[in-house]
């Protein structure tokens, strides 16, 4: 096969969803199904344009959420990983502590964050934080613990202390692991602080949600569910743009040698 | 520590030795067995000489450079350099060891790599790649300063780490199978390039190999191992002049020379005419 012949890699995606979407809008028409049960891709765009005044400081109040429990769940998660790296107390109290919160569903938190902290803006952080925590926390220390030890003892044959191992070999190795790990806290941090938004807000697209079912405008929630899907998937392909600009050497070596 | 067979005095008093191994006994676990890698090995590498280590796998060649280098303290005997016993502890900077992977950081270019065993020391960064800068065109890797070791080939990434293991400039090098990874052609290229560039620098060399015609080519002295556990089998002094030249290869000093350990390793029944 030619290689030149093939459409490019974004097209079919493109043309799939917009086949999906065509169809929404047919059936929709056609069956009359009214706009508060579920709106046609045509009355979500009407909704963009006559309701973007207040879907746009909704979406920057998420936004601040997301950024600001994020960059709390980078500090703790790559902090606690290197932590429970090098010491082995802490791996013994704290790495089990830190698998085992994962099985307690974060968003369910909420409301007690919602109790302390009152309608702030510190539940819907707090949320974000500890849902992006553990795959910062987790890949942080999966990717220390993969340092090749052939590397690690040469350094130590050159004299280097545990200290210089770490800045030279144990942290550059971790550092695609960290990124794997926090395309998915990116990703997953909107969930968080949407969820945040639900229990208790006056503002954020989580507020405008519950507030657009309520009087029934339909068209500009769903409006707002793709505000945030547009929003987790820009955040995503930031972190990747960040990797390969902290990380260029990944674009050549694509295999590691054995 | 001293030795328990110290009772004659050697005379090591007339030759200086850079390294001296006496009665060196390393075992470790292997399941619920205990085996014997090294059984009261004796040695020692003279200042300015390069001495090659050739055994069957698993004969304790990588245990004697581990032990060496300061990475694994052997479970008795003692391990001298410059003339003073030292702990495994001590020995760690001591060396230069290198491997027979590369172990080239794929993140860090090739003077980021080859400065990298100065930095391990302390050296700053730039300084260190300042310093293997300057070196890239006696390792035929000009022009290739700012490029990732996944864009070098096999024998310029084993140059680019043979550069790291030099740069240091330790009087102790240690080589384990450095050339075990290339092809043939690139070996026997490399081979020829180290012999002349040792015969520039003259430090003191422990190569470990498999490989006959590699300990021939390049040492002054050859010693054979014994298959697990490895004690001394043999000692050959080198009878080629030097420099090295390839031509050598077929020349009848390097043929009995080899002929003389390939018997002395089991592989021949009787030397060669």
């Amino acid at each position: 096969m030619n290689r030149q012949r093939q459409p490019p890699r974004w097209l079919p995606p493109i043309l799939l969803t917009a086949v999906l979407l065509l169809v929404w809008q047919l059936a929709v028409r056609l069956s009359g199904t009214p706009r508060w049960l579920l709106p046609a891709p045509g009355d979500v765009v009407l909704a963009f344009i006559t309701d973007w005044a207040i879907l746009w400081p909704n979406a920057l109040v998420t936004l601040s959420e997301v950024l600001a429990g994020f960059t709390l769940a980078l500090l703790t998660g790559i902090g606690l990983g290197i932590g429970v790296f090098r010491s082995q107390t802490l791996e013994r109290v704290l790495y089990p502590l830190i698998i085992a919160s994962q099985t307690i569903p974060i968003p369910a938190l909420a409301p007690l964050l919602l109790v302390w902290f009152g309608p702030t803006i510190w539940p819907k952080i707090l949320v974000t934080a500890l849902i992006g925590f553990f795959p910062l926390a987790v890949s942080t220390v999966e990717g220390l613990r993969s340092t090749d030890q052939d590397v690690v003892n040469l350094l130590r044959s050159f004299g280097a202390s545990p200290g210089t191992v770490f800045r030279l070999a144990e942290f550059p190795s971790s550092l695609p692991y960290i990124f794997a790990g926090a395309r998915i806290a990116v990703a997953i941090s909107v969930i968080g602080a949407v969820f945040g938004e639900l229990v208790g807000a006056r503002a954020g697209l989580g507020y405008l949600m519950t507030r657009s079912i309520a009087q029934f405008e339909t068209p500009r929630l769903v409006a707002a569910i793709v505000l945030l899907s547009i929003m987790g998937t820009g955040l995503f392909a930031l972190v990747g743009l960040v990797e390969r600009v902290v990380l260029p050497w990944r674009s050549y070596a694509t295999v590691n040698r054995p | 520590m001293s030795s328990p067979q110290t009772a004659s005095p050697t005379f090591r008093a007339a030759l200086p030795s850079r390294l001296e191994i006496r009665d060196i006994i390393s075992t470790y676990e292997e399941g619920d067995h205990r085996l014997t890698a090294l059984d009261g090995l004796t040695l020692t590498v003279g200042v300015g000489e390069f001495v090659a280590l050739v055994g069957p796998s698993g004969s304790g060649k990588s245990t004697l450079l581990d032990i060496v280098s300061g990475l694994l303290t052997p479970d008795s005997g003692d391990v001298l350099l410059d003339g003073e016993a030292t702990t495994a502890a001590q020995r760690l900077g001591r060396s230069a060891y290198m491997q027979q992977r590369d172990l080239l950081l794929p993140w860090r270019t090739t003077v980021g790599n080859a400065g990298l065993g100065l930095e391990a020391a302390g050296t700053r960064r730039d300084e260190a790649e300042r310093r293997a800068r300057a070196e890239l065109w006696r390792f035929g890797l000009e022009g290739f300063d700012a490029v990732y070791p996944a864009q070098l080939s096999g024998g310029m990434r084993q140059r680019a780490a043979f550069l790291r293991t030099l740069l240091p400039h330790k009087n102790l090098m240690l080589l384990d199978e450095p050339f075990g990874a290339l092809d043939a052609l690139t070996r026997a290229e490399l081979q020829a390039w180290l012999a002349a560039l040792w015969e520039q620098e003259r430090s003191s060399v422990l190569l470990v190999t498999h490989d006959v015609e590699e300990a021939v080519f390049l040492a002054d002295r050859v010693l054979v191992l014994t298959p697990r556990p490895g004690r001394l089998a043999h000692e050959l002094t080198v009878s080629l002049p030097r420099p090295r030249t390839r031509a050598m290869l077929a020349s009848p000093e390097f043929v009995r020379d080899r002929a003389a350990l390939l018997t002395a390793l089991g592989v021949l029944d009787d030397p060669a005419p």
